[in-house]
Formats: C-alpha cells, structure tokens, sequence
C-alpha cells in the first residue's frame, strides 16, 4: 500500500480539528467555546433603539443654568430673569454694572464650551457648535453605557448593548422567561430616571389649579403632576440639583414598612442641597423623577450629610428596578423603539426541532443518492461532506459565532451545494474513463479539469454572501456567515481530502470492478 | 449508475430562439405581476407589528377577529392561521415608540376572553427602520452584481460577463414574480434567499461557461454554436445532479423547516429551478447575441502566449547577457 499522502493527513486533521472543536457546542457542555443560539432559536428580547438626543441638549443648558444661578448665588453677585429660551440658551440680567467682568471670569471658568453674548447688562448663554454634538454623541455613549449597567444589574445572563450606526442602541436579551419579565425589561431600559430636587414656588403656588404652561413659563415656573394623585405643583423651572451629583440609590423601608428607596449625593450635591434647605426652611422642596413630583416634604431644618428619601406607594419590585436606574444613572435623553423583535423560548425550541429535522433529512437524502449514483466514488464525496459539516461546527464555535434560523438553513444549504464539488469532480474521472484513460490518469486530470470551474463557482457565491453579511442585519448575517464558512470549508473538504482520499486508495482500485467504484459499467473502460 | 450518457451533443443554440421566446414571456409575465400586483411587503420592509399566537386547540379566528377589531387602532388588523390550526399571526401597520406601551401586551389584554393562548413572537419594526432595510436590500442587491462583474470580467470575458448577469437578473426576476403570484410575504429572509438565487444561479452558469472556455481552447470546430451545444452537453449531467441535490435539501427545508422560513425556502425553491434552466438554456445563447466571436478570442489567447514568450525570450537573453 502507498504511504499516506500530504492530502489525507490534511484532511485527518481537518476532521479531527473538526469533530473537537464541535463536541462542546453539540453536547452544550459547560466549558469549552461553543456556538451561540440566536435569539430565534434561544428565544430572548431584541431591540434597536434610537435616542432623542435633542433632550439631552435641554438638559445641558438646564443644568448649565442651575450652575450659573448657584455661581452667581454662592458669589453674591445680584441678577435677575434668568431663564431657559428654547430649551438650548438661557439668558439673564445683572443689575450692577460692577459685577460684569467678575461674572464673565467666573463664567468662562465654569462653563467651557459656551459663548457668552452681551447686550448691556442682558447676557445670553450657549454652547458651540462642538460641544453640541459632543453633547449629543456623549448622549449616546452614555445610554449604551447606562442600559447596559441596568441590565446587568437586573441579573440576566450576558445581555447585549451596542451602539450601532451613528445614533442607533442595539439591545438583545437572550433568555427571557415570561411575559412580565419582559416588560419589567422594557421599563427598566426606558425608564429615564431623571431625578431633580426642585423648589416650590411658594409665593404663587395657591394659584397652581388655575395656571396654564404659558403662563408659569413666564415666571419661570413649571407644573407637575404628583405620580399617584391628580394633584399638581408650581415649581421653579431651575432645579435645585439633579441626578448626577447621587452617589447610591438603595431600596429602604419607611415606618409604616412601605418600600422607599434612598439615596446619597456626592459632596457638591450634599454642599448645595445643605445650602438650599438652610434658606428655605419652611419652604417645600418637591423630589422630581421624570417629571412626576414624588413628594413634597416641608423643610423643617437645614439638611446636611446629603441622604434623601423617595417615598412613592411602591410595590417592592418597582422600588428595585428603580433604585437600579437611579444608581446606573439617568439617561441623558430618552430613547425610543425603532425595531422589536421579541420570541418566546417555546418558539425557539419549536424552530430548532424543524430546521434540525430538515437538516437531517437533507443530510441523508443527499448521502444516499450520493452513494446509489457514484458508489465508492459517492462514498468519498459523503466522508467529505461530514466533515465539512464538523468544520463548519468547529469554526463557528472557535468564533462564538451565532446561530440563527436562517443560519439553519444556511447550513441545509451548504450540504446541497458542498457536494456540487465533488459531482463535478466525479463527472470528469467518468469522462476520462470512458474516454479510455487509466484510473489513476483518470482522477488526477479529472482534479485539474474540474479545478478552475469549481473555484470560480465558489468565489462568485462567496462575493453574495460576504455582501449579504455586510448589508444583513441580525438573522441574515448569521445565514451569510455560516454560507461562507460551509463554502470555504468545502474547498477543503471536497477537493483537497477527496483527492486526497483517491490517492490513498489507488492501488486498492480495481480497474475491473469500475461499476462499484465510480458507479459506470465496468465494460466500456479499457 | 449513470443517467446522463455522454454520446452526441445535444442541438440545443439552433432551438434558442424557442427557449428565448419562454424566457422573454415568464419574464414579461413576472415584470407584470411585480408592477400590478405588486410586492406584499412585510413589516421588514413596511414597518407594522407582527404578532403571533399560540392556543391550546383550535384558535378561534373569528373571535380572535372581533376582539381585535373592537379597538379602533387595530382597525385592518389581519388575522391569520400560521401553519397549522392553532396558531395565529396578527398584522398590523402600527407600531409603537415606546417602550412601556407594547402592542404584543396590548394584544394580550384584547384577546384575554378568546382561549387559553400563549404570544410566542412580537416582532414590531418601525416606519423609518423599514425604509432603510429597504435601501439596504436593494443596495446589496447591487453590490453583489457589480463584484460578480467585475468577478467574471476578469476570469473570462466581458461579453461571459454580462451573459451570466443577464442570466442572474433573469432568474431572480422569475423568482421574484412566483413570489408576487402566490402572495408571499417579503422579508429580509426572502431577500436572502433571493441573493441566494443570485449566487447559485451563477454557480451553475460559471460552470458551464468554464466549460465553453475550455472548448473554445480544445474544440476544433470555430463554429460557437457548435462549442456551445458539446459543452452544455458535456456539463449537463452535473448540472441536474447539483440541482437536483440542492433541490432535495431545499424541499426538505421547505416541507419540514417550519412555517417561519416558509418564505425563505418557497422562493430558494423557484430560484433552483429556474437557475437550472437559464444555465443550460438562457445564458449561452446570450454570449452568441453578444457576438462572441471564437476565432478573435483565439487570436488574442495566441497573442497573449506569445507576448508571454517573448517576455520569457528576453528575460533569458537579459540573463544569457545578450543585450
């Protein structure tokens, strides 16, 4: 018998390569890299979201006026009507001329990336071109950076969040049980949790049942509604802080055993809110959460060391995702749903058994007919296709690739087309048989004939499918991408180890017996 | 076994103008449906909501209808069975930004007194969201022609080229028409499947066109129509083999795979059928309509060769120090 040639051993170790690296994914053990299930097969939440990142410059030039107030407050120097025009310039009036070059200094120091325009003593304040689309890109950042600590924190297993494109949030949650938990997901994303202490304007605030938005604009009011009541608040349009100076948000009980969440505040945040109830004692000061007032205690003394408290009648669940949000942060501006897909486990498990069921019928329609058309030569192209089918396994658990429904059907696909190789291959050793030729003539013209038309082939399929995994989104990608491995796979498989495996078994080839091994009447070769 | 006995060629280019004239009338009939009828978008394309529901036994379609109707945000809700008899898909053209208000939730609370019934999926794809996977669909759709172009232009000949491009467009079209006669739904899936013709299509008109390259370089005669009908004649046992071991696997897929890649195998299974029949009937006499001439590509594979030779010729006198 001939020695092994460098072809068979490739493909040995193709194949062993293949069936090591697939066992941890086919037996879903614990260790070792395996493929991931796709949404659609696994069942989970996915989502793409886009962000109003408009918000998040109001929310900018908001809390850019809370700071020139407490400048200017902490500094004594005496202004009036200061004010948010637009929700992206705020604008204000200083009495004393003397304060001027003082204010700007302080100004400039403070507030980077601002311009500062002046009339008189009327200034306006605003951001740079730059810093507004810092702003909005910071949006972004930091809702990715946000949900994805809120998820984390839910307790789910490895949820994604990615930006995607310019100003898109990818979200996907595998391995969602119940319809509750699912929706409990969506609010704690949404959830904007944008906390702000904001004071009560005492002076017109038996008024408030009477008032529009217009008017309590032009006092530099705004109105709420209370979370649980129909009640509604004036309340100054400058908060006194907000979320971003909190430090730990967690759920506590109050004395009547009612979930209440509470929270500490950085020492700036503890400065001010000190500072503030100190002079407003017996003033109200209302705890804001996305623009629903929550309460509205008295202030009987000043309050230092920065603890508050949010009560709100809530259930113990809805204290928990609450306290999650408030601790991962606000969202600096709100994001809404562009896409939802959303697929029950039942479903998934359904879909498995379908595309596995096809897959196996396939396989096995496609092994027979391969073995009752070519015989032996049929047999070869089989083993080939087996381990194609390993090595498509192997490499895609190697990558932690995912795998979709139509990944599934990629792979159905691939069997069909993998085999295309070797139908060529094997049509080229019968002609050169019955043209006449020696076996072993035979096979190695019949590789080189059929070489050039099976790479073209293949390239061309792989030019659809790399542009199909460039343009695809989500399922189709994972189509695309197990298309072209199973294509690469299978220029090694079916050309290199069938060759291979012919060269193996030359001297074993009865050229009498041609029928079994190439399937053709043994007579009309010589 | 062997099916397909190579004895003589088969005179298939002096009966092209019969197959083109089937060609031309599928085509025609497809470009008809495409622009009356027109494609049924799904919520990929359309944006909307898809909803669907499982119950245990028999679902109740026309209570399913009413409780739905009963909202009139719903109103031209379509309610369907989805594979078998006791599941449901509900489509709708809304959708919703927000992430607290979910239409599968909604559903859930207007179906509450139909049954026992489980929402398995809740796919909900939003107006702007649509338009783009739509630009991108056609983009790739683009894309992928353009690289085989430029792909086969370079392997053999422009005139090969633009034969298997013409070739290509004229079996999605086909396909793309079957899938607006019998009503399916397009979705991205479908839009796979449709550059998955694409691909395979091709696969099967370059093997045959390698074929006539080889022909054009082994066979004596310089008559094209001649090489042509020895090549595709040649090929044509591998050409129903390969189709036939796709096709199989492609109807499994499409019999047992499950009603959600029901489109997606639907359309794969067109596109076989026609892609077999353009690479043995359509896309070889499009290279002769071209002009394909046999004797100036002969000409220039000679003169190729032998400005090879006289490279070879004067890199050896360089080395020899002859010049």
């Amino acid at each position: 018998m001939k020695t092994l040639n460098f072809r068979v051993i490739l493909f040995a170790f193709a194949l062993i390569f293949g069936i090591v690296f697939s066992i941890p994914s086919i037996t879903q053990s614990e260790s070792g890299k395996k493929i991931t299930l796709g949404l659609d097969l696994q069942g989970g939440l996915h989502m793409l979201l886009g962000i109003k990142s408009d918000v998040a410059i109001e929310s900018r030039t908001k809390s850019m006026a809370a700071t020139v107030k407490y400048i200017f407050d902490d500094e004594e120097i005496i202004f009036d009507e200061l004010r948010m025009v637009d929700g992206e310039k705020i604008t204000f009036e200083l009495l004393d001329n003397d304060d001027v070059s003082k204010a700007k200094e302080l100004l400039k120091k403070e507030l980077q990336g601002t311009v500062l325009t002046q009339d008189d003593l009327k200034f306006s304040l605003e951001m740079t071109a730059e810093e507004i689309s810092r702003t909005k890109q910071n949006a972004i950042k930091q809702a990715v950076d946000t949900i994805r600590n809120r998820l984390n924190e839910f307790g789910l297993a490895e949820p994604t969040v990615a930006k995607q494109g310019e100003d898109k949030i990818l979200v996907e949650v595998p391995g969602i049980k119940t319809q509750e938990d699912e929706q409990r997901i969506r609010e704690l994303i949404a959830r904007a949790a944008h906390l702000q202490l904001m004071a009560v304007d005492e002076e017109r605030a038996a008024r408030v049942m009477t008032m529009n938005e217009n008017e309590a604009k032009s006092f530099g009011d705004v109105i709420l509604p209370d979370v649980n009541t129909p009640e509604r608040y004036l309340l100054r349009q400058i908060p006194i802080l907000d979320g971003s100076m909190l430090t730990d948000a967690k759920v506590g009980f109050d004395e009547n055993n009612q979930p209440v969440i509470n929270f500490a505040l950085n020492g700036q945040g503890a400065k001010i809110f000190g500072d503030f109830t100190g002079k407003n004692v017996g003033n109200r000061m209302a705890v804001v959460l996305d623009d629903k007032v929550y309460s509205a205690p008295n202030i009987r003394e000043r309050i230092g060391g920065g603890h508050v408290q949010i009560s709100g009648n809530f259930k113990l669940e809805e204290a928990h995702d609450l306290a999650i949000a408030l601790r991962s942060g606000a969202l600096l501006a709100p994001v809404f749903v562009m896409e939802k897909r959303s697929v029950g486990p039942s479903l998934g498990a359904d879909s498995i058994k379908a595309s596995s069921i096809a897959l196996a019928l396939g396989f096995v329609l496609v092994i027979l007919f391969m073995f009752l058309y070519y015989g032996m030569a049929g047999v070869i192209a089989n083993v080939a296709l087996v381990g194609n089918l390993f090595l498509i396994l192997a490499i895609m658990s190697l990558f932690g690739a995912t795998l979709t429904l139509p990944g599934m059907a990629g792979i159905v696909l691939t069997v069909g087309m993998a085999v295309d190789a070797n139908v060529i291959i094997n049509e080229r050793i019968r002609e050169l048989l019955h043209a006449g030729k020696s076996v072993a003539k035979s096979i190695e013209d019949g590789y080189n004939n059929a070489f050039t038309a099976i790479l073209d082939a293949n390239v061309t399929t792989l030019i659809a499918a790399v542009v199909l995994y460039a343009y695809g989104t989500g399922a189709i990608k994972g189509f695309a991408l197990t298309m072209s491995i199973g294509i690469l796979a299978s220029m090694l498989t079916a050309i290199v180890g069938t060759h291979g495996i012919y060269q193996w078994l030359l001297p074993k080839i009865d050229k009498k017996r041609l029928n079994f091994w190439f399937g053709i009447k043994t007579g009309e070769a010589k | 076994m062997e099916i397909f006995k190579y004895k003589k060629p088969l005179s298939l280019m002096s009966k092209s103008k019969r197959f083109g004239m089937v060609s031309v009338a599928l085509l025609v009939l497809s470009l008809g449906l495409i622009f009356t009828k027109g494609f049924n978008y799904g919520i990929d394309f359309a944006g909307g909501t898809l909803v669907q529901v499982q119950y245990e036994g028999k679902a109740p379609i026309d209570k399913i209808r009413d409780a739905i109707g009963s909202d009139k945000n719903y109103e031209g809700a379509s309610v369907t069975f989805f594979g078998s008899e006791e599941e449901v898909v509900i489509r709708t053209k809304m959708s919703s930004k927000s992430l607290g208000e979910d239409i599968g939730d909604k559903m859930r609370t207007l179906l509450k007194d139909t049954g026992k019934f489980e929402v398995r999926r809740v796919d909900m794809v939003g107006a702007k969201v649509g338009s783009e996977l739509r630009e991108k669909g056609l983009m790739s759709m683009f894309l992928a022609i353009l690289g085989i172009l430029i792909y086969v232009s370079f392997r053999f000949e422009w005139r090969f080229a633009i034969a298997s491009v013409m070739a290509l467009i004229h079996d999605v079209t086909i396909a793309m028409g079957a899938v607006v006669l019998f009503g399916i739904e397009v979705n991205l899936d479908t839009l796979a499947a449709l550059l998955t013709i694409l691909g395979y299509s091709l696969n099967d008109t370059i093997i045959v066109f390698d074929r006539i390259r080889e022909g054009i370089r082994t066979i004596k005669n310089p008559d094209l129509g001649a090489i042509i009908d020895e090549s595709v004649t040649q090929t044509l046992s591998r050409t129903t083999l390969t189709s036939l071991t796709t096709f199989f696997v492609v109807l499994t897929l499409f019999l047992f795979g499950g009603e959600i890649i029901r489109g997606f195998s639907f359309t794969l299974l067109v596109g076989v059928v026609v892609g077999t029949y353009s690479s043995i009937f359509v896309a070889s006499p499009i290279l002769m309509w071209l002009g394909f001439s046999v004797s100036s590509f002969r000409e220039k594979e000679a003169a190729k060769l032998k400005r090879e030779k006289e490279k070879e010729k004067m890199r050896q006198m360089y080395e020899n120090g002859t010049i």
